[in-house]
């Protein structure tokens, strides 16, 4: 049984088709993160979950029973939003237990579960409080106990820690990784920075343009991006994609870029395709951070590129490298110097690497 | 070097000083000469309205009255006593607030549910309906006189202060709805989805989260709706006369059937207490007034 499916969903406003023929499913106690740039469709698609959106085709199933048409108080969800949604005439006690009083649960209940979730998430002492008296974590954590206390099947999160500022949102983001460890509810939640989505997420599903581009663990999304946007999406800064074609040369397959000499052997890249590679125009995908200044591993594989630029931030640094006038970056702790204009010898781990092909931008 | 230096500053701001002080007393001055531009009428109907007709013969506009005399007060709220032909204004007042206080909450009323709908509840065609009542705040009066005639005739309720009432009702709903759906767009949809989840429907929506927070913008919609309709004459001098006539009408007629002599007096008196319940409205809820036209978003 899955707690959620969704099934060939399609929605359009209008003739703009937001998602197209979206599946997607998650197994129970699964946190599943949507990630995407801005008008990706991924908070269309939450609402669509939460019932507040209709759908065009396809269907909705939580608990393997059809929800499609089911009105969003009876899906057993309970939901978390990017403006906390606070009723603003409530104070806090009001405002946890609303949904409850809505449901007519007796009043026992309602008190026993706004005691226990009010001290779970420290705001028992904000109870008479209005919002507009709370600061914004305050606010959030009002907002998380109010989805709390239905008890729902699944989690709802509409970037709820976008409105907060940056060090008041690495620590929501520890708490609601705590939250879920604890509770172990499955949860879906919308976001567009990577960095939340990597950290929360037992699943991650890249969307982009209303299709889902990849959906996996973190690790792969990373590790073994399915396409080029992916690859361009995850990681700060994103991957390197170098234009080249793929050579076979008396049983060994090589990289090179075309008008130069240089060569990365790809023979142990495992493909996904066996067919005809050789001669194939692809990327060679590779992250500034896998490449380094020193030989860690054996099989790093040395080059020698001149550097052209240096982004000096703090606990690392960025420089830009010319490889066959094509930019390469690479990620190093800022105590390497490295001086600019001139040629340095580096290192690719070459068992990190990705190849796409570069009409289909899919992975080889 | 120094020396001078300093001293060139010293004349510097010894100058911007002067053309401070000097910019200061010329705006006040203006603003003085305002003011008493427009307190000047005031002055001169409180004035009248308290002197006897004797006075106002003898002095002028502006001079003081000997003592503080409210006869005339009294003739125009309550007449001189004698039957036929004294008009005065205590039952048309009673008329205009049994019309004035249904309206307002009326098309108040219909004018948030409208707003509600409009920016929470989006449908097909949503802005046409809109840009349909918007233009109904375009609509001269005088253009929809005879229509409106003939409906109040068909309902068999002209000429009676309900039928005044569905009037302003149905005329202040697009200004209403202008003022609330200004309002509520600014208000995260957000609150409604979460209100959705936790099972509240359209109703309590808006009754139990939307309306407890609407106190602005309903005090701007109350004094207005109640200025236009308390001071309206032209539905009232159309749709009602002799004793459904609202205090504005009344007003008219008392100041244009004096027979004998003008008394300039009672009709100062008469025009001040037609004007009162506005200002007493105003001073009540004037500042939530100035608060809600300026308030965009709500906080929280």
């Amino acid at each position: 049984m899955k707690t959620l499916k969704i099934e060939d969903l399609s929605k359009n406003f209008g003739s703009t088709e937001v998602l197209k023929k979206i599946n997607l499913e998650i197994d129970e106690g699964n946190f599943l993160v949507l990630l995407g740039p801005s008008g990706c469709g991924k908070s269309t698609l939450l609402n669509i979950i939460a019932g507040l959106e209709t759908i065009n085709e396809g269907n909705v199933f939580i608990d393997d029973y059809n929800v499609s048409k089911v009105e969003p108080k009876d899906r057993n969800i309970a939901m978390v939003f990017q403006s906390y949604a606070l009723y603003p005439s409530m104070n806090v006690r009001e405002n946890m237990i609303f949904g409850l009083k809505q449901a007519k649960t007796s009043k026992d209940k309602i008190e026993n579960q706004l005691e226990k979730v009010s001290k779970f998430l420290q705001v028992d002492q904000l109870l008479e409080r209005k919002p507009s008296q709370l600061s914004g974590g305050q606010r959030q954590r009002v907002a998380i106990g109010r989805a709390l206390v239905r008890e729902p099947r699944i989690f709802l999160f509409d970037e709820p820690l976008s409105n907060l500022d940056a060090k008041l949102r690495v620590e929501m983001r520890r708490e609601i990784k705590k939250l879920h460890q604890q509770l172990k509810t499955t949860v879906v939640y919308v976001t567009h920075d990577q960095t939340e989505a990597m950290s929360l997420g037992t699943k991650i599903a890249i969307m982009n343009y209303g299709v889902i581009q990849q959906n996996d663990t973190p690790e792969n999304i990373y590790n073994k991006p399915n396409n080029t946007f992916v690859a361009d999406f995850i990681g700060s800064p994103s991957m390197n994609l170098i234009k080249g074609i793929l050579k076979e040369s008396s049983n060994n397959l090589s990289f090179i870029v075309e008008g130069s000499n240089l060569e990365i052997p790809v023979d142990n890249y495992t493909f996904k395709v066996n067919d005809n590679l050789n001669n194939k125009e692809v990327f060679l995908g590779i992250r500034p951070e896998h490449i380094f200044f020193k030989k860690l591993n054996e099989n790093d594989f040395e080059i020698i590129l001149r550097a052209d630029l240096s982004e000096y931030i703090g606990h690392e640094q960025i420089i830009t490298f010319n490889y066959v006038n094509q930019e390469l970056l690479a990620k190093f702790p800022s105590t390497i110097k490295i001086e600019l204009n001139k040629e340095t010898k580096l290192y690719f781990d070459l068992t990190q690497v990705s190849l796409f092909d570069t009409n289909s931008k899919e992975r080889l | 070097m120094q020396d001078s230096l300093q001293s060139s500053y010293r004349q510097l701001e010894q100058k911007s000083k002067y053309t401070n002080i000097f910019l200061r007393w010329f705006l006040y001055l203006v603003l003085i000469l305002f003011a008493s531009y427009f307190i000047f009428p005031l002055y001169v109907m409180i004035v009248t309205s308290l002197k006897t007709m004797e006075e106002i013969r003898q002095g002028t506009l502006l001079t003081w009255p000997s003592a503080l005399n409210f006869d005339s007060w009294a003739v125009a709220w309550g007449g001189r006593g004698y039957g036929a032909g004294d008009t005065f204004l205590k039952p048309y007042f009673w008329n205009s607030i049994k019309m004035v206080v249904p309206a307002v909450f009326f098309s108040t009323f219909i004018g948030a549910m409208a707003g509600y709908v409009l920016t929470k509840w989006r449908f097909k065609g949503d802005k046409w309906v809109f840009l349909f009542l918007l233009f109904g705040c375009f609509i001269p009066y005088q253009a929809i006189l005879l229509p409106m005639a003939r409906t109040l005739g068909v309902l068999g309720i002209s000429n009676s202060v309900i039928g005044l009432v569905l009037v302003h009702t149905v005329y202040g709903i697009p200004f209403t709805t202008l003022f609330f759906r200004n309002f509520y767009v600014s208000i995260p949809t957000e609150l409604v989805k979460a209100a959705r989840i936790d099972g509240a429907g359209f109703f309590k929506i808006f009754f139990k989260i939307l309306l407890p927070i609407s106190a602005p913008i309903i005090v701007v919609t109350v004094i207005w709706q109640f200025t236009q309709i308390w001071n309206d004459f032209l539905f009232g001098s159309t749709f009602s006369f002799g004793e459904a006539a609202p205090i504005q009408v009344a007003l008219n007629n008392m100041v244009l059937s004096s027979t004998s002599v003008k008394e300039y007096n009672v009709d100062m008196a008469s025009a001040i207490i037609a004007g009162i319940p506005t200002l007493i409205v105003y001073v009540l809820a004037g500042k939530y007034f100035i608060r809600g036209l300026t308030s965009g978003a709500v906080k929280g």
